[in-house]
C-alpha cells in the first residue's frame, strides 16, 4: 500500500499548473482531493511520473452564478461544498451528493476530480449528463475550451480531456421552475458505487403530461449514458405511471450491460428499468 | 441503559462502568504494533504468490539485492526452520488419520494459494521494501486449481498434496450412526437440504504485524506480535518451528485492534521476522500487513458445504439429525484448523434441542484458497446455522409454527445436567462434559413478545401493501464458552495438545495499589476494566487503585490467551482465586496485628475486623503497608502480598438465548432491509452490562454481515475476486437498525462469579436468525431455502425463478 516513486509539484497558480501540464511528457497526473487517484497509486494500479497538485488554487473553488443564469462550479469544489451551495436547487444533486463516498470523501473529493477521473460507476457524471452540463478545460497555449458533458466521457476512466488540459469549471444550466429532477441508485454494499444509478429530469410538466425529459444512467455499462430511447418515449407522454413504466423499459436500449460478482447482466438490466422508473416518478413528484 | 458510570470509587462489580482503556483508544494514544519504532529498525515486505497453485522452478533475487536500501533478500531455501505446527488434529490422537500439511516460513517448492509467501526483502524503509519486491523474479510452473471443497474430493480433481489423496485432510464422525440411520429410515417425515455456510474474511480494523529483534549480546529474541496468544506463540515458535529454547524468546502483544480468532495462530511472518533479525546481525525487523495482503495471508472463516437430514413426527417431535459436511480448510492447515469443524461444530449440532439421534460426518478438505481457521464463534455459528435451518425446514414441512416446534424440542429445565446426544459427554474421556444449565422458554417467550410475533400476519400484510415481503426469523441458540476444561479439550480422542487453564498474579504494593498480571490477552474486549471491577470488588478498594497488566510473556504468568469467550469464565475466575489467596493472607496478618485468631477476623470490603469488636480493625491498605515493611511478621509468614492462582474450570459454560430478526424485501429489486433485531440473551451474571451490550452489538453485526452481505468469492483459477473492501461487503452502521436487547439471567453454576461469556454469542445466533427471516419472507413464493449471503441480486434471481415456476 505504498505508491511507486513519483515527482511532486505543487501548482501555485492556474498558469503554473497549466505550464506544468504543458511541460510534461504525458505521464503527469493532476491531483486535487486525491480520493480516487491516491488509492489507485497505493495499489500501484496508477503510477504517474509526476503529480501536479492543484489543491490550493483558490480560483478553482466555489460556485457562482453567471450573467446568463447558469451556475459555474469551480473544479475544486468539494461534494460537501456543492451540497451547501446554490446547486442544492437541483433535486437530483440533493439526492445524489449525500450518498457519495463517506464524510471524509465528501469533504475532500472534488467535482472536477470526479469528472476527470470518470469512474464508470460514479454518481456525479450521470447527474451532470442529465443536466446537460458543460465543462471548461484550459491549457497553456490553447486557452479555453467548452465541452458538452454528453460525449466528454469516452469510456471507463477515459475522457475527451487532452493531456495538456486542465478541467477548471463545470457549468450547469440555470434553474427552471418547470423542471423536476431526481436521482435514484442501487448501491453496491461493499464500495457504495452505483450498480445502477439514474438521474432524471422532467421539463414542461403540465396536466397534459411531460413536455420533455432528460435521463442519464451510470453503473450499467462502460460509461454513463443518456437513455435517449427513454427520453423519446417520455417526451409528450401523459406522465401516467403506466407511461413512465413503459418508457423506463427502454433504459438499456443499445447498451452493453455489465456483469460482475455483485450484479449479473439480467439483474442489472432489470434494475436499470426499475430505477429509471423510480427516478422519473421521483422527479415528477418534486413538481407536484 | 442509562446510569453509565464514570468509574467512581464504590463497588463497581456488575455496573455499567465506562471502559478505562477507551480514552487512549479513541484519542489516538493507543500503542499498536505499527506505532512501535525501535532504534535501527528495518522493514520487511513479503513477496506473495500470484498463482493459486504452482511449482516454483527458481527464484532470482539478484536484481532485488542491488535495489536501494536493500539489506537482505530471503527465500525459503535460506531458512532452516520446521514447517509451522498443527496443534489440533481432528479426533486428537484417537487414531483418526490426519493428512497434515502446514505452511513453511517461506514456501520452498510450491504454492497452494494466491498469497502464500515465497520471498522476503528487508530494507531501510517500507517503501524500499515494496519497490524491491517488484525486482524479484520467480519462474513459476502453474498447476490446475480447485477452490470448492466438495469438488476437490471428486475423482479427477487437481491434487494439492501427495500425502492427502483426493485432497482429504481427515474424515471425522461423531454420534450414533446406526441409531441415527434407523431414526431417519423409520421416520414419519424426513427433510433434506444442501446448505452452504460461505467463507468469510475477518476484518480487524488493525491488520496484523510483527517485529522481530535478535539481541546478539544476550542471544535472546523479542517478538512483538499482534496476537491473541503471545504465550502460546512463544511455545510454538520455539519448541516446534525454530528450535530456539523457549526461555530465549520473549513475546509481546501490544494494543490490538480486533482479532475475532484470526490472531490465535502461529503465522509464518512471526518466524520470518525472528530469522531475518538474526540474519542481518540483530537490527529489529518490522513487518506490517497491508489490507489486501491481509485478505490473502490471514486466516479466513467458515466455508462449509453441508447435507442435512432432519427426521421426526408430524406432531413436531424431532427424532434424528444426520449431517454430512465438507469443511474447506484452504491450501495448507492453520494452527487449529481441523478442531473447528469437528469438536467445536459436530459436538454441538443439536443445539438446545433434545434430539435423541445425531450423527455427523465431517470431511476436512484442501483447496487452492487461503487457509481457514476459527473465526468468531468457530464451529458454533456453523452448527447453529445447520440446526436452526433444519428446524425451520422441518416446521415448514409439517406445517407447524416455528416457535412451537422449538418449544416442543427444547431441553427442559429439569433435564439438566444434560448429556448432549451428538457426543459431547461421550467425547470427554473421563471428564464429564454436559450442558449444565439452561431455561430456554422464557427467553423465547420474551423475544416473541418484544417482536410482536402474535401480530405477525398483520405486520406482513401491512408491508405487502407497500411492496415489501416481510419476514420474521428465529434463532434459539446455545453457546459453549471456555474451550475448557483442560482434561476435556486435551483428552485422548478429542483435542489439541495443550491445556486450557488460566492464570493471574496479584501484587499489593506498600501504598495499597494493586497490580494484577494475567495470562489472557485483550484485543478490544475491555479486560482492563472488567478485571479491575472484579479485583476492586474483592478487596473493597476503588477500581482506580487496580492496574491490569497483560500481553507480555516477560512479566505475566503463562496463559492460553483470549478466544472462545473464555476470559470471563476462566481468566476472571483465576483472578478471583488469586484474590482469595491475598485475602486469606491478609486475614492471617490482620489477626497478628490485632492479636486475634484468624478465624475471628471478618472481612467487610477493605476492613478486616475482629468479630464482636468492630472498633478493632485494620484496613486492607494498612495490612499491605505493614506486611510490605515486614518489621513485624509472625513466624512462618512471608512478607508482602503477592499471590498467583491457576484455574482450570470444571466445565464449559452455556449461554443461550433467542434472537429474532425482521426483514423487508423489496419485491421489485430483491434488496433486503433488516428493519428490526430483537435479542434476548442469557449470559449469566454480568461483570459490566455495558461491555456485554457492546460484545452483543458487535457479534450480532458480524452475524448479520454473513447473512446479508459478506462472502469471499474465488474464481475457478483461485484468484480472490473479493480482494478488498471495494468488493467484500462489510456491514456498515447505516445498514442496521437499533438492536433491541433484553436478558434472562441464569447464573452459571461452575464458577464463583456465575458468569458464562459473551464474546461470540451475538454472531452465533444472528446469522441463523436473519436467514430464517429472509426465507420466511420468501416463503409465499414457494422458496424454502436459499444460500447466503442474501444479496439483492441473489434474492431477485430466486424470486424470478420462483415466479417463473409458478407461471
Amino acid at each position: 500500500m505504498i505508491p511507486a516513486t513519483f515527482e511532486y509539484r505543487r501548482a501555485d497558480s492556474l498558469d503554473d499548473a497549466l505550464a506544468a501540464l504543458a511541460e510534461g511528457d504525458g505521464s503527469a497526473k493532476v491531483i486535487a482531493g486525491g480520493m480516487s487517484l491516491l488509492p489507485l497509486m497505493k495499489l500501484r494500479l496508477a503510477t504517474p511520473g509526476t503529480l501536479i497538485d492543484i489543491g490550493r488554487l483558490s480560483e478553482l473553488k466555489g460556485v457562482r452564478q453567471l450573467d446568463d443564469g447558469r451556475l459555474a462550479i469551480g473544479a475544486l469544489t468539494t461534494y460537501a461544498e456543492l451540497l451547501d451551495s446554490p446547486a442544492r436547487h437541483y433535486g437530483l444533486l440533493r439526492d445524489a451528493l449525500p450518498h457519495i463516498g463517506d464524510v471524509q470523501v465528501r469533504n475532500r473529493g472534488t467535482i472536477g476530480g470526479a469528472i476527470a477521473h470518470s469512474d464508470p460507476a460514479s454518481d456525479l457524471p450521470a447527474c451532470l449528463l442529465a443536466l446537460d452540463a458543460e465543462l471548461v478545460a484550459r491549457s497553456a497555449g490553447g486557452g479555453e475550451r467548452e465541452i458538452p458533458m454528453d460525449g466528454f466521457i469516452e469510456g471507463a476512466f477515459s475522457t475527451d480531456l487532452r493531456p495538456e488540459e486542465l478541467l477548471t469549471e463545470i457549468r450547469l444550466p440555470g434553474p427552471r421552475e418547470d423542471a423536476g429532477s431526481a436521482y435514484a441508485s442501487l448501491q453496491n454494499p461493499a464500495s457504495g458505487y452505483a450498480m445502477v444509478g439514474v438521474a432524471a429530469i422532467v421539463f414542461d410538466v403540465t396536466t397534459a403530461g411531460i413536455g420533455s425529459a432528460s435521463v442519464a444512467i451510470t453503473g450499467v455499462s462502460d460509461a454513463p449514458y443518456r437513455a435517449t430511447a427513454v427520453e423519446a418515449a417520455l417526451a409528450g407522454s401523459d406522465g401516467s405511471p403506466a407511461s413512465v413504466a413503459a418508457a423506463a423499459e427502454h433504459a438499456t436500449d443499445g447498451q452493453t450491460v455489465n456483469a460482475d460478482i455483485h450484479a449479473d447482466r439480467d439483474y442489472r438490466t432489470a434494475m436499470a428499468v426499475i430505477y429509471t422508473r423510480r427516478a422519473i416518478q421521483a422527479a415528477l413528484a418534486r413538481l407536484a | 441503559m442509562t446510569d453509565v458510570l464514570e468509574a467512581p470509587s464504590t463497588d463497581m462489580l456488575g455496573k455499567r462502568v465506562k471502559r478505562t482503556e477507551d480514552p487512549r483508544f479513541i484519542t489516538g494514544e493507543g500503542r499498536y504494533l505499527d506505532d512501535i519504532k525501535l532504534q535501527s529498525m528495518t522493514h520487511m515486505a513479503i513477496l506473495r504468490s500470484p498463482y493459486a497453485h504452482a511449482n516454483i522452478r527458481s527464484i532470482d533475487t539478484s536484481a532485488a539485492a542491488t535495489m536501494p536500501g536493500v539489506i537482505a533478500v530471503f527465500t525459503g531455501a535460506d531458512i532452516p526452520y520446521n514447517p509451522l505446527p498443527m496443534a489440533w488434529p481432528a479426533g486428537g490422537s484417537a487414531g483418526i488419520q490426519n493428512n497434515i500439511n502446514t505452511p513453511r516460513t517461506l514456501a520452498t517448492d510450491s504454492v497452494k494459494w494466491t498469497g502464500e509467501g515465497v520471498a522476503a526483502v528487508v530494507c531501510e524503509t517500507e517503501a524500499q521494501a515494496v519497490d524491491a519486491l517488484e525486482a524479484i523474479v520467480v519462474d513459476w510452473e502453474p498447476l490446475p486449481t480447485v477452490v470448492d471443497a466438495e469438488k476437490a474430493t471428486q475423482p479427477g480433481a487437481p491434487q494439492l498434496h501427495e500425502n492427502a489423496p483426493n485432497n482429504v485432510v481427515f474424515v471425522w464422525t461423531v454420534g450414533d450412526k446406526a441409531g441415527t440411520d434407523a431414526a431417519i429410515d423409520g421416520a414419519e417425515v424426513v427433510v433434506r437440504q444442501r446448505i452452504v455456510n460461505q467463507r468469510l474474511i475477518p476484518n480487524s480494523i488493525e491488520t496484523r504485524g510483527d517485529i522481530g529483534w535478535y539481541n546478539p549480546g544476550t542471544d535472546e529474541y523479542t517478538v512483538w506480535m499482534s496476537s491473541q496468544t503471545p504465550h502460546i506463540q512463544r511455545l510454538l515458535l520455539t519448541a516446534f518451528v525454530t528450535g530456539i529454547p523457549e526461555h530465549k524468546v520473549r513475546c509481546i502483544s501490544p494494543d490490538i485492534g480486533g482479532a475475532f480468532g484470526s490472531r490465535i495462530y502461529c503465522y509464518a511472518d512471526m518466524a520470518l521476522c525472528m530469522f531475518a533479525s538474526k540474519a542481518i546481525g540483530g537490527r529489529p525487523v518490522k513487518w506490517v500487513e497491508g489490507r489486501r495482503e491481509s485478505y490473502q495471508s490471514t486466516t479466513h472463516g467458515r466455508d462449509h458445504i453441508t447435507y442435512l437430514e432432519i427426521a421426526g413426527k408430524r406432531d413436531g417431535e424431532v427424532t434424528g439429525l444426520r449431517v454430512k459436511t465438507y469443511a474447506n480448510l484452504g491450501g495448507r492447515l492453520s494452527t487449529i484448523a481441523p478442531g473447528v469443524p469437528t469438536t467445536l461444530y459436530g459436538r454441538v449440532l443439536s443445539g438446545c434441542y433434545k434430539i435423541p439421534n445425531v450423527h455427523a460426518e465431517v470431511t476436512g478438505v484442501y483447496t487452492n484458497t487461503t487457509f481457514v481457521d476459527a473465526y468468531r464463534g468457530a464451529g458454533r455459528p456453523e452448527a447453529t446455522y445447520v440446526v436452526e435451518r433444519a428446524m425451520d425446514l422441518f416446521a415448514a414441512e409439517i406445517g407447524m409454527d416455528r416457535a412451537e416446534i422449538r418449544r416442543r424440542n427444547f431441553i427442559a429445565p429439569d433435564q439438566f445436567p444434560y448429556d448432549n446426544p451428538s457426543g459431547l459427554g461421550v467425547a470427554s474421556g473421563g471428564a464429564k462434559i454436559y450442558i449444565d444449565s439452561g431455561n430456554y422458554e422464557p427467553a423465547l417467550d420474551k423475544g416473541l413478545e418484544m417482536a410482536g410475533y402474535a401480530n405477525l400476519d398483520a405486520t406482513k400484510a401491512e408491508a405487502k401493501a407497500r411492496g415489501k415481503l416481510l419476514g420474521l426469523g428465529l434463532s434459539t441458540y446455545i453457546e459453549v464458552c471456555g474451550v475448557a476444561p483442560s482434561k476435556w479439550i486435551g483428552a485422548v480422542g478429542e483435542g489439541w495438545g495443550a491445556a486450557m487453564w488460566e492464570s493471574a498474579n496479584i501484587k499489593v504494593h506498600l501504598t495499597g495499589k494493586v497490580v494484577v498480571t494475567v495470562g489472557t490477552q485483550p484485543q478490544g474486549q475491555g479486560h482492563e476494566t472488567t478485571y479491575a471491577q472484579i479485583i476492586g470488588h474483592e478487596f473493597g478498594i476503588p477500581m482506580e487503585d487496580v492496574v491490569i497488566q497483560h500481553s507480555d510473556t516477560q512479566g505475566t504468568p503463562f496463559g492460553y490467551g483470549t478466544y472462545g469467550s473464555r476470559t470471563s469464565s476462566v481468566g476472571h475466575t483465576a483472578a478471583v482465586k488469586a484474590a482469595d489467596k491475598i485475602k486469606e493472607k491478609a486475614r492471617r496478618y490482620a489477626a497478628h496485628m490485632l492479636e486475634a485468631s484468624p478465624e475471628d477476623i471478618e472481612i467487610d470490603g477493605a476492613e478486616y475486623r475482629v468479630k464482636g469488636s468492630p472498633d478493632r480493625k485494620k484496613t486492607f491498605q494498612e495490612i499491605a503497608f505493614a506486611l510490605d515493611l515486614a518489621f513485624d511478621v509472625p513466624e512462618g509468614m512471608e512478607p508482602y502480598l503477592d499471590e498467583t492462582a491457576y484455574y482450570d474450570t470444571p466445565n464449559c459454560t452455556w449461554p443461550f438465548g433467542t434472537h429474532i430478526a425482521i426483514v423487508e424485501i423489496d419485491e421489485e429489486t430483491g434488496v433486503v432491509d433488516l428493519v428490526r433485531y430483537v435479542a434476548v440473551d442469557d449470559v449469566g451474571k454480568k461483570i459490566n452490562p455495558m461491555i456485554v451490550d457492546g460484545q452483543l452489538h458487535g457479534g450480532i453485526t458480524q452475524g448479520i454481515g454473513q447473512a446479508l452481505w459478506e462472502g469471499a468469492i474465488y474464481g475457478d483459477d483461485g484468484q480472490l475476486l473479493t480482494g478488498s473492501m471495494l468488493d467484500y461487503a462489510l456491514p456498515k452502521a447505516s445498514f442496521l437498525p437499533n438492536f433491541e436487547l433484553a436478558e434472562t439471567v441464569t447464573p452459571s453454576p461452575v464458577n464463583p462469579l456465575g458468569v458464562k461469556g459473551v464474546g461470540e454469542a451475538g454472531c452465533i445466533a444472528s446469522t441463523a436468525a436473519v436467514a430464517s427471516a429472509v426465507i420466511d419472507a420468501l416463503g409465499p413464493l414457494g422458496i424454502r431455502h436459499l444460500d447466503m449471503p442474501y444479496t439483492a441480486n441473489k434474492v431477485w434471481s430466486a424470486m424470478q425463478s420462483a415466479k417463473g415456476g409458478q407461471a
